[in-house]
């Protein structure tokens, strides 16, 4: 045994890093959009002021797309967006090029059922910038609850794949371009409503 | 030929996944988890905050406390709670606990499939001094439901400090010997080294987590990178390789399991000697409407709770995002092109929980 080789030893943290040189956060702020930071549609008991870092990204974004992205709220670490289903693709892209959420985190969908809507949730997060790593960006994006259709974000984050699949069963919406929009999860024989949908009611509730 | 693994095989756990396969090579591979699912998520929208504990616990039982600090984390950002000083450091103490009682039983797992009967008892064995300490603290032996938010539920018990301390020591002794009997052993080397690799660019693309991630390269762990509660003063490293093999995915957990135990002498060394360890909370607490994100490190990488309230005390929706289930991504992956006789090092080495992946 004595001439086998001891296994790497494993390096400090960051001492190896290849991250990518942070995203240039502009300077030039549009006051439309940003008009819903003023006021924030949802928030903790303590609200904090908002944050730097985070106002950048949320300036950066609204600069690009200027009212295609609504910032629903700006929070430490955690900034919300919506963006209509035609831009959900070519945002997504963007924050994936240009400023750095490399992977998707999460991904869920919520049933509204009083706004005859559904809104799906992608939390996107970074592993190559060490600055982004602790941020989660929410990207949301809301489809009628009649039809919903969505376009996949397959193609930008392959890490959604799974997550999309169980959204499709559990809310019932379709991911146009995913190439697998079936069963999953559920008893292969369910041939009731989706289960994740507010009218569907637990037996005995 | 086509052949269906599980969901009842011992190597697959309650977990199926179809492979075909071209002489020894597998050339196609389609996981289907689902057999232990439960619904969880539906579940928390018919109970309140706290009723949500008990159950939440279930789809990970060894590693119980990870999930439910993750939840509480969330609900705390939801409602504005802040958590009383010792009670951050024995939440945090009882998360590397549940972190060594969840590795060990992976373990234990990972050295009988391949072939390591004494791999598997000792680990086995060398459980039940982090059990015993859990069940001094908690009153109870898997499930604790320890973690609520605004912090635990009851302070330590007396003498618990040294009785861990010791437990903690020889623990690192048996460490020493793991790595003697297991990892040095030629015969695991050989099934496990460049077996499988996933490189740092893949495992980026499909954003897997925890000790697969670690084993490509990527020092990313959520104690360091986002700290929770009192990890920003407590000193560990990163634990990582760059090798991205079945043994640097085998390996993570087990240089995890050191550096738990100093983070755990630390815990024990740097806790106020008193105070409150919850904070005060209504009987059935609601927060504002909203939404709050919040993740921990579990044993199996990062555990977040996404979660929405309206302002009523049973929350709107929640969703709960594990390391299992975005790791069988890298299943496909890494197993077409493998051979036959790789595939239980190749499974195991993700670190997967199939009723995790389920909830």
């Amino acid at each position: 045994m004595s001439g086998e080789q001891k296994p790497t030893k494993p390096k400090e943290s960051g001492s190896t890093s290849s991250s990518p040189s942070p995203p240039t956060l502009p300077a030039k702020t549009k006051t439309s959009a940003m008009a819903a930071v003023a006021a924030p549609q949802t928030g903790i008991a303590k609200e904090p002021a908002p944050p730097k870092f985070e106002k950048g990204l949320a300036d950066q974004l609204t600069a690009e797309f200027g009212d295609l992205v609504k910032v629903l709220f700006v929070r430490p670490l955690r900034l919300k967006i919506l963006v209509e289903p035609t831009n959900v693709v070519s945002v997504a892209t963007y924050l994936r090029d240009t400023m750095g959420f490399d992977h998707a985190e999460c991904a869920g969908g919520t049933d509204y059922p009083k706004d005859n809507q559904m809104e799906m949730v992608y939390q996107l997060g970074s592993y190559t910038n060490e600055d982004l790593g602790p941020q989660i960006l929410m990207l949301a994006v809301r489809t009628n609850r009649d039809d919903p259709h969505l376009p996949t974000l397959l193609n930008v984050y392959k890490s959604v794949e799974y997550h999309e699949r169980e959204t499709f069963e559990m809310l019932g919406i379709y991911f146009d371009g995913h190439p697998r929009n079936d069963r999953f999860l559920l008893p292969e024989d369910w041939a009731d409503l989706p289960p994740l949908r507010k009218d569907f009611r637990i037996k005995g509730r | 030929m086509t052949l269906s693994v599980g969901p009842q095989h011992p190597g697959s756990g309650h977990f199926r996944f179809v492979i075909k396969v071209d002489g020894d090579y597998i050339v196609y591979c389609d996981p289907d988890p689902g057999y232990v699912h439960r619904g969880e998520e539906k579940m928390c929208e018919y109970r309140n905050v706290i009723q949500n504990i008990p159950h939440l616990e279930r789809p990970v039982i060894h590693d119980s406390t990870n999930v439910t600090y993750s939840y509480s984390l969330a609900v705390e950002e939801l409602i504005g709670i802040e958590v009383p000083r010792r009670g951050q450091f024995i939440r945090a103490l009882a998360s590397e606990m549940n972190r060594q009682i969840y590795t060990l039983y992976w373990l234990a797992i990972y050295g009988i499939f391949l072939g390591h009967s004494t791999m598997f008892m000792w680990p086995a064995g060398d459980r039940e001094l982090f059990i015993d300490l859990m069940e001094a603290l908690t009153g109870a032996r898997v499930t604790h439901a320890y973690n609520i938010p605004g912090g635990v539920r009851n302070d330590m018990p007396n003498g618990f400090k040294e009785k861990a301390l010791r437990q903690i020591r020889y623990f690192q002794k048996r460490l020493k010997e793991y790595e003697d009997i297991f990892y040095n052993m030629p015969l695991f080397r050989q099934r496990t080294e460049g077996v499988a690799v996933l490189s740092k660019e893949d495992a980026i693309k499909l954003g897997v987590t925890g000790s697969v991630l670690r084993a490509s390269g990527v020092p990313y762990d959520i104690r360091k990178v986002e700290p929770y509660d009192i990890y920003n003063e407590i000193d560990f490293k990163v634990q990582y390789m760059q090798s991205g093999d079945s043994f640097a995915r085998s390996y993570v957990p087990f240089l995890d399991m050191k550096e738990s135990c100093y983070i755990m002498e630390q815990l024990l060394d740097k806790m106020p000697e008193s105070g409150e360890v919850r904070a005060k909370l209504q009987p059935n607490p609601k927060g504002p409407p909203g939404e709050a994100y919040r993740r921990v490190e579990s044993g199996r990488g990062a555990l977040g709770y996404y979660i929405v309230s309206d302002g009523k005390p049973r929350l709107y929706r929640v969703k709960i995002s594990v390391g299992s289930f975005r790791n069988i991504l890298a299943l496909p992956h890494l197993l077409v092109g493998s051979r036959m006789a790789d595939m239980p090092s190749v499974y195991w080495s993700l670190n997967y929980w199939p009723v995790e992946a389920d909830r």
